[in-house]
């Protein structure tokens, strides 16, 4: 990030604060390296990276109002994807701690009902189906309350739909999937 | 078009604007304000202040009074300056200095008590109703308090509610002293300390769901 840069996103998000649509675009467009930069230097994995990347996109539309065109904007962005970078290597190792690695459980065994892996992946591929077929809004629910584990006031955030909307689509969601699937479904 | 790139194009389409937040010394003097009529306003009505006036005419009193005060003051500012996305955490130390000041002048104190009295200097003097004094005017400044700081959805709520909870802490242990017409003793500091960790503990506690209102996760 060059000192002209940083200057540049500083005008772009105070016009962003005033409802500048295509600037909001530009700059979040613009920032994206320097925020996988920073992403990088604390995670190895892409999709992590990314979802590193989304969780800062999310947090800087939360927090725009709090930026003030007097400061630099290079330190404002910073603090963020420094932080949300922090909080997914805690949230990894939370999760860490949590499962244990078990070579064994990649066997596979005479009883079909003891491949219990194999058959997560069937399982798997039929969902994905299913929720494919889903009518657009309870597919959307759906992919970001359970897949991407958002909470209500982001997912609204994200998809624009409000918070009563976004629970009645996830309940005709799971039930049309438990229909399909038999009752596979947890809530 | 990849995940980030429909997110982007979620957050911008028919984006609204946004009111910025004015800034945190403002909002704090604002809060600091408001709570000096308040508190002001009670002291004027309920406490006894010939009695007051006489003893902080003692300069170790002044001190304490002066630590105590200023350790309030300063936490609060810290608080609203850390909920900003862009401040250090160094900004936690600005309270420290005053806090010391506050300690080692009711420490003092105590240790004349103890040389005067005796053993009679740790026992314990208003010790339970100072505790619920401090908690009980402690919380609901926190409460008015952490609806200003919310508003900032501060990133790292930990800090922010700890500074907001010795803020208001010592706030309250600073009222406390109109209503409190007599040296303190260990005991008494003790309690008054607990009441300060109670104050954060509890304010700590509050922060991840209280304070950070748009993360739920």
């Amino acid at each position: 990030m060059t000192a002209s840069s940083a200057e540049e996103w500083g005008h772009l998000m105070a016009a962003a604060q005033a409802g500048d649509g295509s600037a909001y675009a530009r700059l979040l467009r613009e920032i994206l390296p320097y925020v996988r930069g920073i992403a990088r230097r604390h995670h190895s994995s892409p999709d992590r990276v990314e979802d590193v990347v989304q969780d800062v996109l999310l947090t800087i539309h939360r927090v725009r109002h709090t930026y003030d065109p007097s400061r630099p904007f290079s330190a404002w962005l910073g603090a963020i994807a420094h932080r949300r970078s922090i909080d997914a290597v805690r949230r990894k190792v939370r999760t860490s701690a949590a499962e244990t690695f078990s070579p064994i459980a990649y066997e596979t065994y005479a009883d079909p009902s003891a491949n219990k892996e194999i058959s997560a992946h069937e399982d798997s591929a039929v969902l994905t189906e299913a929720i494919a077929a889903l009518p657009p809004g309870q597919r959307q629910a759906v992919e970001l309350l359970r897949l991407k584990e958002m909470s209500l006031a982001e997912a609204s955030e994200a998809s624009g739909q409000s918070v009563g909307a976004l629970k009645v689509s996830l309940h005709r969601a799971i039930r049309a999937l438990k229909r399909t699937l038999g009752g596979r479904v947890d809530e | 078009m990849d995940g980030t790139e429909v997110l982007i194009a979620r957050l911008t389409d028919g984006l609204q604007p946004v009111k910025r937040l004015p800034p945190p010394g403002l909002r704090a003097t604002l809060w600091l304000g408001l709570v000096t009529l308040l508190g002001a306003a009670f002291i004027y009505g309920f406490s006894d202040i010939a009695t007051f006036t006489h003893r902080a005419s003692d300069p170790r009193l002044a001190l304490e009074l002066i630590g105590t005060l200023l350790t309030g003051i300063l936490a609060v500012i810290a608080a609203f300056q850390l909920s900003m996305p862009d401040r250090p955490l160094r900004w936690a130390l600005l309270p420290v200095p005053t806090f010391v000041l506050w300690l080692a002048s009711s420490g003092y104190s105590c240790w004349r008590q103890w040389l005067v009295h005796g053993p009679g200097g740790w026992a314990a003097g208003e010790s339970a109703h100072c505790f619920l004094w401090i908690v009980g005017f402690g919380v609901p400044l926190a409460i008015s308090l952490f609806v200003l700081l919310r508003k900032a959805h501060p990133l790292a709520p930990g800090p922010v509610a700890a500074m907001a909870g010795l803020g208001v802490a010592s706030l309250a242990a600073f009222l406390l002293q109109f209503f409190h017409p007599f040296d303190v003793t260990f005991v008494d500091l003790g309690m008054h300390l607990a009441a300060v960790a109670t104050i954060i503990v509890l304010a700590r506690a509050a922060a991840q769901r209280g304070l950070d209102a748009g993360r739920s996760r």
